[in-house]
């Protein structure tokens, strides 16, 4: 399997307090990976170096098959951003939303148009195609955010927190376009604090004071750990931090 | 001898959205209830109609035998509140604000020191740091310590783990058992269902209406159908397939695996399918669908 | 008690951890101040002058000599021609020129002088003619013996401020000014950010009484608004030479009253809006703007229209200034200003009522 994200030794250091420390780890197309750790544990800083917005102390990092370091603009144009604080205009209306991003990302006129039919066909949303986006019901808002992130058919899609509050059948079916996207091979790379939501990625990685302790498939480490869920086994790890929510 | 809580068919609506419609529960004194539900379901309405910051549109409630509305000075001398956001100083240290929250209640940090020693002394080696520059974990375990500075009969907490990574979550609740045992009504709301297990009773909510109160052990229990769990390595391949035959009754993604209901009773050749228990999260999707 | 004290407490700890607040509170009153004394003033000084003197005799030579040596002016170039001049306005080198038309003033006793302005600013343009109108009537004057078909000329003499300093006429309106900004401004902006961060909710929910929760919030602005009320007037007396002409204690009085009508303001708008922005705006946009435009610091409210004038009417700040020019520059007995307090107090009592009604025990639906 290709691999879209490579990192070797990746460092961040602030001053003497080391965030991340030389950790090594690759995701392959269209995998959905998990990317887990408790408050303080590194993963936003990670996360940061990977979108190519903070440059590595030490280490190598290539993203999209662009050095994290040298390439940063190459790597923004590849990648798709989702978070739950900040991804929709609020003011817009859904096809507006669609074609601002569109545009941002440089993609022509024509697939702008064909794009958004074809998304919201997906989404079934066309009959809310000119409704202004804070009318619609929050679970609505954060499919057409994931929508919105891979409009542009990044190769690669970070998530941070995507599900956060709504009810689980909304929930589901965002996990279901999630994985609609990653069998069409966009890499997905989600951060969260909850532990059933990790339980839906093909593999995860959990963080403890800037090192990456474990990674593997969910079901793997649950055997590792012999633990009956993942966050009993995010228990076990985490509890050895030792900066963890001190610093 | 009062209910700690009653509601009683309480409605209230903003414009022309209706945030709850005929709610009505009732918590015993001592009871660690859960109000589940997703985000807008109503459950900082409700909450704020209980510490007499909002008034209803309709319908009645108590806390501790007292109106929420015309005797809504004696609430506020009883009732603790944590609200969904951090709602403390942030400019002001960890000291500073449980202090002032002390002073407010006419009490002072010795007093009631006993009741939140075991949470604030995990923050006490930061007491001088602002509040603003705490992690999530230690946000928390101040807000609460300042909820229950003053000895509240009924503490109602609003979300109190949403944003917070799972070890403090898990602390959190271990805090929640304790405060149980010393007497302490607690409503406490969440959107995640895994949470609901570890409440006495829970009240399932969904857009303004309860769907469901009960146990969460009645909850799973009362779930009317056989629940089947299948795992495969391309299960959302398979998903698509379960939900193309009819004799599928329901079927959604569970973590690695799939959770399915058939229309009909399974024959003994499909090995690949395990019976399961259902989670409160199946009862919820179920209580959904109808 | 206790409750209300450590209300207080937090709220100057809240302001003193805020570095912008502090700036704004403490340092920003003695900067305008600075600033509207000394830059920003309507005083003509070295203003930019250009002569056409073709006659060249004595009269005109001793004129020119005079108009130069003033502070007012600077003789910047003796143009040969009128086109010069007209050039020399246009490219904004100079503001006036003073052009001598060849009839000897000695002789024939007929004066023809011109005086040409910049009148872009009319305001300042009627200033730099009037000064140099008399400059010239002055030697006029001077020199009447030997002359005695000149005409009298009227004598102009400038009272309350007979050096015409500006800071004469600013300093009221910046104290208006900056106690408007401050207590109104300020607070409500304090009231809201606590909506807004949600502990309002914590707050309301305690047993706290509301009056409690708004005394504490005003308090401290009120005691900042002293030390601001301080630093103005010692500001203006020592460093601007504007001295206090009335009496000191009414002059304070009428500040105290005058406070409490803008804090009683700044309660309304936080009751009104829910976010800091908003607050911002309104006192900016809805206070400032009236403030400075309709209440005389900049325009002399009795040439603006009617309507405008009305209009000023409401505001408390109008009041205040008028009162304090009265007091500090005029020198007035209390009698002079009674109408000024009987209003501002009585619109202090009805904000402050109107804010404390309004203020909700409950969140806003």
């Amino acid at each position: 399997m290709e691999k879209v994200i490579k990192t070797e030794k990746l460092t961040k250091k602030f001053g003497d307090f080391t965030a991340v420390d030389a950790i090594s780890f690759e995701v392959g197309t269209g995998e959905i990976f998990g990317f887990l750790g408790a408050n303080g544990a590194g993963k936003t800083t990670v996360m940061r170096m990977l979108c190519g917005l903070s440059h590595p102390t030490s280490g190598i990092g290539t993203v999209a098959g662009f050095d994290i370091f040298h390439q940063s603009e190459s790597v923004k144009k590849n990648i798709g951003y989702m978070s739950q604080k900040f991804s929709l205009y609020n003011d817009l209306k859904v096809w507006e939303n669609l074609r601002l991003f569109g545009g941002i990302y440089g993609m022509k006129e024509i697939e702008i148009v064909e794009k958004t039919t074809k998304t919201l066909q997906e989404l079934g949303f066309e009959s809310e195609r000119n409704t202004l986006v804070k009318s619609l019901p929050l679970g609505w808002k954060q499919k057409l955010a994931f929508s919105v992130s891979i409009f542009h058919e990044p190769k690669i899609v970070f998530l941070d927190e995507p599900t956060g509050g709504v009810d689980p059948v909304t929930r589901r079916q965002f996990w279901e376009l999630i994985y609609a996207a990653a069998t069409r091979g966009i890499t997905i790379f989600v951060t969260t604090h909850y532990m059933d939501e990790a339980e839906y990625c093909n593999r995860v990685s959990i963080m403890v004071d800037g090192k990456i302790e474990a990674l593997d498939t969910p079901r793997n480490l649950k055997n590792t750990f012999d633990a009956v869920s993942m966050d009993e086994v995010f228990q076990r790890l985490a509890r050895k931090a030792k900066r963890s929510d001190n610093y | 001898m009062f209910e700690a809580l009653a509601v009683n068919n309480i409605s209230i609506t903003y414009g022309k959205l209706q945030a709850l419609k005929d709610v009505c529960f009732k918590v015993e004194k001592g009871e660690l209830f859960g109000l589940i539900g997703p985000d807008g379901a109503g459950k900082t309405s409700l909450f704020r109609i209980l510490t007499s910051l909002l008034i209803p549109n309709n319908g009645t409630a108590t806390v501790d035998g007292l109106d929420v509305v015309r005797d809504y000075r004696q609430i506020r001398n009883r009732v603790g509140y944590m609200p969904g956001r951090f709602s403390l100083y942030q400019d002001l240290t960890v000291e500073e604000n449980l202090n002032f929250f002390a002073t407010v209640f006419g009490t002072t940090v010795k007093e009631n020191y006993y009741l939140i020693k075991d949470i604030y002394r995990q923050i006490e080696p930061f007491k001088t740091r602002r509040a603003g520059k705490l992690s999530g974990g230690m946000k928390q375990k101040l807000a609460l310590s300042c909820a229950l500075i003053h000895k509240p009969t009924v503490l109602f907490l609003d979300e109190p783990t949403t944003g917070v990574d799972p070890v403090s979550r898990k602390e959190f609740w271990g805090m929640l058992k304790k405060l149980k045992e010393q007497g302490i009504t607690i409503l406490v709301s969440t959107p995640y269902m895994d949470e609901a297990a570890l409440c006495d009773r829970v009240a399932l909510i969904q857009k303004g209406e309860i769907l469901k109160i009960d146990t969460p052990k009645q909850i799973s229990e009362s779930f009317p159908h056989k629940l089947y769990s299948i795992h495969s390595d391309d299960n959302y391949n398979l998903l698509l397939q379960l939900r193309k035959n009819p004799t599928v009754y329901s079927a959604y993604s569970f973590g690695d695996t799939l959770h399915v209901v058939f229309n009909e009773e399974l024959t003994a050749d499909n090995t690949q399918y395990k019976e399961i228990q259902p989670t409160i999260e199946d009862c919820f999707m179920d209580l959904l669908k109808k | 008690m206790k409750q209300f004290l450590s209300f207080v407490k937090k709220e100057f700890y809240h302001i003193f951890r805020d570095r912008r607040t502090i700036l704004i509170l403490l340092v920003m009153p003695v900067i305008q101040i600075i600033l509207f004394g000394f830059a920003i003033t309507t005083e003509v000084k070295d203003t930019p002058i250009a002569v056409l003197n073709p006659v060249k005799d004595d009269a005109s030579r001793q004129i020119v000599e005079r108009l130069a040596a003033s502070e007012y002016f600077t003789l910047v170039s003796e143009a040969n021609r009128v086109e010069d001049i007209e050039k020399a306005l246009q490219k904004g080198e100079i503001k006036l020129a003073v052009v001598f038309y060849p009839d000897n003033i000695l002789h024939t006793g007929e004066a023809a002088v011109q005086i040409i302005v910049d009148a872009t600013d009319p305001n300042q343009a009627n200033i730099f003619a009037n000064y140099a109108t008399n400059i010239i009537s002055q030697w006029a004057i001077e020199n009447q013996w030997n002359n005695s078909q000149l005409k009298i000329v009227p004598q102009i003499k400038m009272l309350y401020n007979p050096q015409m300093k500006g800071a004469y006429n600013f300093v009221p309106g910046v104290m208006g000014l900056i106690l408007m900004l401050i207590c109104a401004m300020m607070t409500s902006v304090s009231i809201v950010r606590e909506k807004e961060m949600g502990t309002m909710e914590t707050l309301l929910v305690s047993p706290v009484k509301p009056i409690y929760i708004i005394l504490a919030k005003i308090t401290p602005y009120f005691v900042l608004s002293i030390v601001n009320l301080t630093t103005i007037l010692l500001l203006s007396v020592f460093v601007l030479g504007v001295p206090v002409a009335g009496n000191l204690w009414l002059l304070i009085l009428l500040s105290l009253i005058f406070i409490l009508s803008t804090l009683s303001i700044g309660l309304f708008i936080s009751n009104v809006v829910s976010t800091q922005v908003a607050a911002m705006l309104i006192s900016g946009m809805a206070l400032m703007m009236p403030t400075m435009l309709l209440s005389g610091i900049i325009y002399p409210i009795e040439s603006m229209p009617e309507i405008l004038q009305w209009l000023s009417c409401i505001l408390p700040v109008r009041w205040y200034i008028a009162a304090v020019r009265a007091l500090m520059i005029q020198g007035v007995d209390f009698i002079f200003v009674v109408k000024e307090f009987a209003i501002l107090t009585g619109m202090a009592l009805v904000l402050l009522g109107v804010s404390l009604k309004r203020f909700n025990v409950r969140l806003n639906n």
